[in-house]
């Protein structure tokens, strides 16, 4: 089965991103969103530590440690930067300023609800500030493959890992799909045109509801 | 008024056993480096001050600053929002093996407790962590149709900060993200003990760019050229530092 790179499916999460809109990128993979903004429309980036409109990596031993991201990865200064103590940031969060959260996922379930920080009792539990993004930003977007490594569907019906927290996300930007959760279910907005109705539904573990219109997910090269 | 003290033995020394302490810093910025290693040699030399709560974001990372300060055996309980790094493994295997508590709190519920604790506010509504595991035994109340979880305040006996610039009164101000969650904890602990880059008088420092009044600070040690645990743990140094 066909299916978007990482890099393809940040690029088309940034697509949505209205310009001037704040906006936080979770550590990892949802940071690749940031490289795929479109030009002219470009958004102000939020870090949970301290910082608001900050710019690219350094080069490597040009790093300043003081200027880091919420995965502690170097980050530079620009014109217009801010720096801010902890509670002004998650004042920014939940306080409902930020527009737009996009954040990775091991489930999302159709209802909304979110697990993305614990995979079960083994091992040493994180969870940083993620129970704090899920609320609070206007919207809430998931990238993610559709699957997981071993073919299950992360799309589910209830989510059986831990939540990270309740109803919270609105748009799904799978591999192989954008998804909307409305009212309480999954609705395919735009799908890969080398796949089925059928071939989706069949590596989702809820229903999807198929409106009149599903677009063709278009993705350059990346 | 002067809040300086001649060196880091004399601002660590009111430290004692069982105390609460915070720890500035987000993971290596503005984490206070010398602060803490000047606790270890205190343990090192008198097997005190041990079985330490300790706040801070992260839970170490290699085997310098907070990571050598558990590794040293002093920290009996964690309070974090992330146990993770790079090289995290003096906290796991101290963790897996139970010798250390962990109290694992989201970051902004973090913040906001150590807030509330250092403005006299002992416990408020957050919808952070309503319906997960986080939540379980806590209070929840409806406010607007949405369900938030009631937190409580969170105090220590003494707070370790890093700051840029301090004046003798106290007055800091901060270098870039190293501010995190420096300013907080100097709010919140009974004693604040502040290494500064950078001390000068009262009056150097433009009151229109002061973060933390010195009202938050009782002592204040100069380090003029702080390590930066990134580039310690490059080194792969481990505490004691080589010469």
């Amino acid at each position: 089965m066909e299916k978007l790179s990482n890099n393809q499916i940040a690029w088309r999460a940034a697509q949505d991103i209205v310009a001037g809109s704040y906006v936080n990128l979770g550590i990892g993979f949802p940071e690749k969103v940031a490289q795929y903004q479109p030009k002219g429309h470009e958004a102000i980036f939020h870090t949970e530590n301290g910082i608001l409109n900050f710019g690219e990596s350094p080069k490597p031993g040009e790093e300043d440690w003081d200027v880091i991201n919420a995965g502690k990865k170097a980050v530079t200064i620009r014109p217009g930067t801010a720096f801010f103590h902890h509670a002004d940031s998650f004042a920014m969060v939940r306080g409902g300023h930020l527009d737009v959260a996009i954040l990775g996922a091991y489930e999302v379930a159709e209802n909304g609800d979110l697990a993305n920080w614990s995979t079960g009792p083994r091992g040493v539990p994180a969870v940083g500030g993620a129970m704090d993004l899920v609320h609070g930003a206007k919207r809430v977007a998931v990238i993610t493959d559709h699957v997981t490594k071993d073919g299950k569907p992360k799309l589910v019906k209830a989510c059986t890992l831990p939540l990270t927290g309740v109803g919270c996300v609105t748009r799904i930007y799978t591999s192989l799909a954008v998804i909307d959760i409305e009212g309480g279910r999954f609705v395919l907005r735009e799908k890969l045109p080398s796949i089925s109705v059928e071939d989706l539904q069949a590596v989702t573990g809820a229903e999807l509801v198929i409106p009149e219109t599903v677009a063709d997910l278009i993705v350059p090269e990346l | 008024m002067d809040k300086t003290v001649a060196d880091l033995a004399t601002a660590v020394a009111g430290i004692e056993d069982g105390m609460t302490v915070m720890i500035g810093g987000f993971g290596g910025a503005g984490s206070p480096i010398e602060l803490i290693h000047a606790l270890i040699d205190r343990f090192r030399a008198t097997g005190h001050p041990k079985a330490l709560t300790v706040v801070n974001n992260n839970a170490g990372n290699g085997h310098v600053g907070l990571a050598a300060l558990i590794e040293a055996g002093m920290v009996r309980k964690l309070i974090c929002s992330f146990p993770r790094s790079a090289d995290p493994v003096v906290f796991t295997e101290l963790y897996l093996a139970g010798r250390i508590e962990l109290e694992l709190v989201p970051q902004g519920t973090l913040a906001e407790r150590i807030r509330a604790g250092g403005a006299g506010i002992p416990a408020f509504y957050t919808p952070t962590s309503f319906g997960t595991d986080l939540a379980k035994g806590k209070p929840v109340e409806e406010f607007e149709g949405r369900s938030y979880v009631r937190e409580r305040w969170l105090k220590a006996d003494v707070a370790l900060v890093k700051a840029e610039t301090a004046d003798r009164h106290g007055n800091l101000t901060y270098r870039a993200a190293a501010r995190n969650f420096n300013p907080l904890m100097c709010m919140a602990a009974a004693q604040t003990v502040v290494q500064a880059s950078h001390i000068v008088a009262p009056g150097a420092i433009d009151p229109e760019v002061i973060v933390t009044p010195g009202i938050f600070v009782q002592k204040i040690v100069q380090v003029s050229h702080p390590h930066q645990e990134e580039d310690l743990n490059r080194a792969n140094a481990t505490y004691p530092l080589e010469a």
